[in-house]
């Protein structure tokens, strides 16, 4: 077995799927992830469709006219689970694994979380599908576009609640700005910190994306732009002004898709994910490369991040968070089944599309390591050990990890005193939690 | 380590004593309740209550006697103590949401210190910004806790079964993060491994740099746990998940041979629409929680402070869906039988259009630091430089006085 090629599924991928087959050029396989258009992601069981927007925010005004009893879930809420299981199902039976990764990455990055109520819930089937998924081996600009404008993104981050003060309904009802998505777009999603930007910049960002909000209750049942709620007068963000209206708003993430630190906090942020805790300089300064000279072409930075030499070397030094740990022991067994998935997910503090904060979930061992985590996973590992007792250990082994394994995991499974307890182990093993 | 009858397997015997207790059932491992000889450990305890989403301080500590809070609150607003759904009084001026009657028990005797027009020097008004800062301490972002940092001025002895800091639930808070070792509870999965399957992936994993220290960290604290928590009458598990993980810290707490610190965390603050309905079963699990601290507490709720803090307010108003908005100022509460309480702490700004902080939020007067730092202080009694180590940048916060019982 080559170890390039089990490499080149564990780092780059979310984990070899049992029955087991890995691509003879490992390279020439990630390649081809970032260069074709993936297959349409398939629509929720038994759905000839993915819910819409329109679907979505009907579900969500009768649910308000007539709210379930206690204990059912509301309809809202079950398209959400019904997106959950589709694209966990994907995960677990995926041949395009890199592009999952990918995905996985920017979703987090472009964070919108269950938490922010049926807004973000009835827009997620949209956001996952064309906002973020198109894009994430397209141009970066694209998919900043996209989800800035994205429906569920909108409510998230409460632009849906901001306005003009000085708009002709801003005067009339004494409603103002909401500075949220404006502050986020800037910190988390674009230019980062580093650019140095201040209070004023995010003020008046917010002013610029004044206008655009989402009207749910009757058509278009999308992103919509109410010229009475849009603050008057030209805006200045970072130095450069920006006219009255709703082409200030595109125009303005244009600008800091192409800004030089946006490229700077990318490339950190993908080496940071792909290669290791404390990304090399060196590196970052690779795709950060890439990704001026090619106007941030995203499918570009992901071909340059497989080229780097720190990506191939054993050991495999990041640590899984719980959503690549679980993914792969779950592809590593064969299954297909996504429930347990979500459950171990949840158990171990990363449900999924669920974050706590803005900032999504942390992309560093210092955030999944603490010691009563670690414990959950052991017990997790030996549940899902459970529920794929009949295999036998030694294929999981060799599908899981291959030549990664280590001479201790090997002994330890060959001394173990059940197939159960065996799996648990290569699941538990250090090697299985890297990547 | 104990003898146990599980099958010797060689240098695995050390993990293997860890891992029976973390796994013993309750009969088989008790763990004596007393500190190892020539142990020294402090017999305070500080429970330290994040409330995560920026609890509305103008909800759970009611200014009724405020001459503008009925027309500033429109149907947000609470009736007076006696109305149908009113306050409960806390001496005519303030009043507590009708569902913290637990906390308004200890206010009677003395024990709650309700703080209001407070906050931490953040003002930009977003969550994980407002919470980085407010468990980090410092005047920006720290990869480590202020109470984290004041756990390493706290010595440890070899003999002391249970770390001196104790994290409640499944996530370990930026608040308790730091260099100093902290043990974890969190409520056990419907089956475990055995003892032994638990030494041999101990094993497997204690080499690793990182997994190795962790699961080293975690068996024990799970050792520690399991045994602490069979004595005594079971822990009820159907009052929700804050009440249960409330009960666990105070029954390991009370323990002489147990922490001393703990750190909670209550989600659901974030109550932007139909706060009226959202926020009521947020402040019963708060009121259950802190009741079973003091419950299980027992004689040592005698030595305890509790303090629940949130990363800033809400807006004065209500907004257009009967909710609020992030704020500024708010509430804080200090619990506990060592606290100096039934009185309400508060330098009033006032609900008038004009005191209000930047026309729309409780203007605060008063720094959570100086209530953080009195209990470091005075409370844990560390010196000086431990207590400007845990809130680096805040010399111009003096710690305050008076908090708790001489």
């Amino acid at each position: 077995m080559d170890t390039r090629s089990q490499i080149a599924a564990v780092r780059f991928g979310t984990g070899p799927r049992a029955p087991h087959s890995l691509p003879d050029d490992p390279v020439a396989w990630l390649d081809q992830q970032t260069r074709a258009a993936p297959a349409p992601l398939p629509p929720p069981d038994g759905r000839d469709a993915p819910a819409s927007l329109e679907e979505g925010y009907s579900a969500w005004i009768a649910h308000d006219a007539t709210p379930p009893p206690a204990g059912q879930a509301s309809v809202p809420t079950q398209l959400f689970r019904a997106e959950q299981q589709a694209w966990v199902r994907h995960l677990l039976t995926s041949d395009v694994p890199f592009h999952d990764r990918l995905t996985n990455f920017w979703l987090n990055h472009f964070t919108v979380a269950e938490r922010g109520g049926f807004g973000m819930t009835t827009g997620f089937p949209h956001f996952l599908r064309q906002a973020i998924r198109p894009h994430v081996t397209g141009r970066f600009v694209d998919m900043l576009l996209a989800a800035s404008k994205a429906p569920a993104m909108l409510y998230y981050l409460d632009q849906v609640a901001s306005v003009g003060p000085n708009s002709n309904f801003g005067k009339r009802s004494g409603r103002g700005l909401n500075e949220n998505l404006a502050r986020e777009i800037l910190e988390l999603h674009s230019v980062s910190p580093a650019a140095g930007y201040t209070q004023a910049d995010v003020t008046e960002f917010a002013r610029i994306m004044t206008g655009w909000g989402v009207e749910r209750l009757r058509p278009p049942f999308d992103l919509v732009f109410r010229p009475g709620n849009h603050e008057p007068g030209p805006k200045t963000l970072l130095g450069k002004s920006y006219a009255e209206g709703p082409e200030a708003y595109e125009a303005a993430l244009r600008d800091l898709a192409a800004h030089p630190a946006t490229h700077r906090f990318l490339a950190d942020r993908l080496v940071r994910h792909f290669v290791a805790d404390a990304p090399p300089p060196a590196a970052v300064a690779r795709i950060e490369g890439v990704l001026r000279d090619t106007q941030g072409d995203l499918g570009a930075a992901s071909r340059a991040l497989v080229r780097l030499p720190q990506a191939w070397g054993p050991p495999l030094t990041k640590l899984r968070a719980p959503l690549d740990y679980v993914v792969a022991m779950h592809r590593a067994a064969g299954a297909t089944d996504p429930g347990p998935v979500l459950g171990a997910l949840s158990a171990l503090g990363q449900p999924l599309w669920n974050a706590p904060q803005p900032n999504g979930w942390p992309d560093t061992a210092a955030g999944w390591a603490a010691p009563e985590p670690m414990m959950q996973r052991l017990d997790i590992a030996y549940e899902t050990a459970g529920r794929h007792a009949r295999l036998d250990p030694r294929q999981v082994l060799e599908t899981a990890l291959g030549p990664l394994a280590r001479e201790e995991t090997r002994s330890a499974l060959s001394r173990a005193g059940s197939a159960r307890d065996a799996i648990t182990l290569v699941f538990a093993s250090p090697e299985m939690q890297r990547r | 380590m104990s003898q146990t009858h599980l099958p010797r397997i060689g240098r695995r015997g050390f993990l293997l004593g860890l891992t029976a207790l973390a796994a013993a059932g309750p009969a088989r491992l008790a763990v004596a309740n007393v500190a190892a000889p020539g142990a020294q450990i402090m017999d305070r305890r500080l429970v330290v209550i994040l409330l995560r989403g920026a609890m509305d301080g103008l909800h759970a500590v009611v200014p009724y006697a405020d001459p503008d809070y009925a027309a500033l609150r429109g149907a947000l607003a609470l009736g007076e103590p006696g109305a149908e759904g009113g306050v409960l009084d806390l001496g005519g001026t303030f009043g507590l949401h009708p569902k913290l009657t637990a906390l308004h028990g200890m206010y009677a005797r003395g024990e709650l210190l309700p703080v209001h027009a407070v906050a931490g020097p953040y003002r930009t008004r977003s969550h994980f910004d407002g919470q980085d800062l407010m468990e980090g301490g410092g005047p920006q972002r720290l990869e480590s806790g202020w109470l984290n940092r004041a756990l390493t001025h706290i010595p440890e002895s070899a003999g002391q079964p249970a770390r001196t800091g104790l994290a409640l639930g499944l996530d370990l808070p930026l608040l308790m993060r730091g260099d100093a070792p902290v043990g974890m509870w969190a409520p056990p999965r419907a089956t475990r491994p055995e003892p032994d399957l638990y030494a041999r992936m101990a094993e497997l994993l204690h080499g690793d740099p990182v997994l190795g220290p962790s699961v080293m960290e975690g068996m024990r604290g799970r050792g520690y746990a399991t045994g602490a928590l069979a004595a005594g009458a079971p822990i009820p598990t159907n009052q929700g998940g804050f009440t249960r993980l409330a009960n666990a810290a105070g029954r390991m707490l009370a323990r002489a041979d147990g922490p001393r610190v703990a750190a909670l965390e209550l989600g659901g603050w974030d109550t932007h629409a139909g706060q009226a309905q959202r926020i009521d079963p947020v402040l019963l699990q708060l009121d259950r929680g802190i009741a079973a601290l003091r419950t299980q507490l027992g004689e040592a709720w005698s030595r305890t402070a509790v303090l629940a803090i949130t990363e800033f307010g809400r807006t004065a108003r209500a907004n257009g869906n009967l909710g609020t908005d992030h704020g500024t100022g708010g509430a804080a509460f200090l619990a506990g039988g060592a606290v100096q309480g039934g009185r309400v702490l508060a330098n009033w700004p006032g609900l008038k259009r004009d005191a209000l902080f930047e026309n729309r939020d409780l203007q605060p007067t008063r720094d959570l630091r100086a209530l953080a730092k009195a209990l470091l202080r005075d409370h844990l009694r560390l010196p000086a430089s431990a207590v400007a180590a845990a809130f680096p940048g805040s010399e111009a916060v003096a710690a305050e006085i008076g908090l708790l019982r001489a």
